[in-house]
């Protein structure tokens, strides 16, 4: 009890709360970060997944080389990609950061785009040429709407691994909420440690549920019921 | 320590420090293997009730769902008031366990639930109990699922021991924090390298164990297609 005094105190001391390396300013920088690396992710990873889902030709290639990345560890793309000495000193490790988390956000993203272009029903795109759309029609229209349940499950996959990861940048000297539990694992001072990992889990929390908020928002409205009944198979076969 | 200049990759890294990096390794292997062991021992029962019990699908859900969700490094030092702070195998064994039950009990009950009812309705015309039926028809057909939740689990654990490296213990993960401290490359390539060809080969093992345990695979496809 003793100990969780202490963290109540640390989180109740109002110096933890204002100037650069207060919670506000670091919560901030963990969300420019997350939402700098699921951005560009989604504009590469989405882009690709796209363009091979409405040719149909090379998309599983892309798609098993994009799931074998997936095995590298990002504590290693991370830490290679901080002690370059072009990269390690700019913008205050952002960029190595940046790289790293992005290379870890596109093949969730890459891979979910991929499968819900290429789940669209083939009696739509049938009817929908019949109707006289164009391919670029069909595709702005007709596929990506229905595909974009899946880019969001894509999307919210990467999300969620990418706050997680963010966390460890601080271990490469960008400044985010992980700093406090880097800073307490290698001062031994397990409060910082503990409050900041608190911190940490709170942020995965809500991002979580934003992200769960906005797929329902951007789901077609015939589609919602399906999606949920679907989603206990659905999962493995993406996880 | 070859400081100095900092190659891509130095071989002689790799045969001076050989008996560290077989260290490292063994180590990497036992905090893996005994966390998706321990995750399998949890997640079947709880997945077995899951499915059995509606009401206590979604609790069950909920919890693996809230433990997948928390970053890994902060669940490490989230558990040490429980565990202590130093570096523990106990600490990194719950977090990490913590993590596989989310994908180990989802592919069970999804596999229970594609169960074909054919099937069950055979076992109980032949007289089985639902314990019978469960151990015998229900989950050596869920294998397959089953077996690919392994296969990610794995995967997955194999990826985050290198994590466990911020809190002392790390396996290959030992010699990713170490090439970062000294700003040298190799070590860095060796632990990628390393756990990367781990995770291929326990993936292999996987494979060619769910091809022992499910001999009917083929057959079994045929007859889901004509149903």
């Amino acid at each position: 009890m003793h100990f969780l005094a202490q963290v109540f105190g640390w989180f109740t001391t109002s110096s933890n709360w204002t100037g650069s390396q207060g919670v506000p300013e670091l919560f901030w920088h963990q969300l420019e970060l997350s939402l700098t690396v699921v951005a560009t992710a989604l504009l590469l990873g989405g882009g690709l997944g796209v363009i091979l889902g409405h040719s149909g030709r090379g998309g599983l290639v892309a798609v098993n080389a994009a799931n074998a990345f997936r095995a590298v560890p990002t504590l290693a793309l991370l830490t290679l990609l901080a002690i370059q000495p072009s990269i390690s000193l700019k913008w205050s490790g952002f960029l190595a950061s940046w790289l790293a988390l992005t290379a870890l956000a596109i093949p969730p993203i890459l891979t979910n785009t991929y499968v819900g272009m290429t789940e669209v029903d083939a009696d739509v795109r049938d009817a929908a040429t019949a109707m006289g759309l164009t391919g670029g029609q069909l595709l702005r229209r007709v596929e990506a709407p229905l595909a974009v349940p899946f880019v969001m499950a894509g999307v919210r996959t990467a999300s969620i691994e990418v706050v997680a990861t963010s966390t460890l940048a601080a271990y490469v000297s960008y400044s985010d909420l992980g700093t406090y539990v880097i800073t307490g694992l290698n001062t031994n001072n397990s409060v910082i440690a503990f409050s900041g990992a608190i911190l940490v889990a709170v942020m995965a929390g809500l991002v979580a549920a934003a992200l769960g908020l906005l797929t329902r928002a951007l789901t077609p409205l015939p589609m919602r019921q399906r999606q949920r009944t679907g989603l206990l198979t659905a999962r493995p076969s993406v996880a | 320590m070859p400081l100095g200049t900092n190659p891509f990759f130095r071989w002689s890294y790799v045969t001076s420090q050989w008996s560290q990096i077989q260290g490292d390794l063994v180590q990497h292997i036992k905090l893996s293997l005994l966390a998706v062991a321990i995750g399998i021992a949890l997640s079947i029962p709880l997945a077995v009730l899951a499915w059995r019990f509606r009401v206590i699908r979604a609790p069950v859900f909920g919890v693996a769902s809230a433990l997948y969700i928390i970053p890994s490094l902060a669940l490490f030092v989230i558990l040490g008031p429980v565990t202590g702070f130093v570096a523990s195998y106990k600490t990194a064994e719950i977090a990490l366990v913590g993590y596989t039950l989310l994908i180990l009990i989802w592919n069970t009950v999804a596999g229970l639930d594609a169960v074909p009812p054919d099937a069950r309705e055979a076992a109980v015309a032949l007289g089985y109990s639902p314990t019978t039926a469960l151990i015998r028809v229900d989950l050596p057909l869920a294998l397959p699922y089953i077996f690919a939740g392994v296969r990610v689990a794995t995967a997955t654990v194999i990826g985050l021991v290198t994590v466990t490296a911020l809190i002392g213990l790390g396996g290959l993960g030992q010699q990713i924090t170490y090439g970062f401290t000294i700003a040298y490359n190799t070590p860095i390539i060796v632990g990628l390298v390393f756990s990367i060809a781990l995770a291929a080969a326990v993936d292999l093992l996987l494979v060619g164990a769910q091809h022992l345990a499910v001999p009917w695979a083929r057959t079994g496809r045929r007859a889901k297609a004509l149903g």
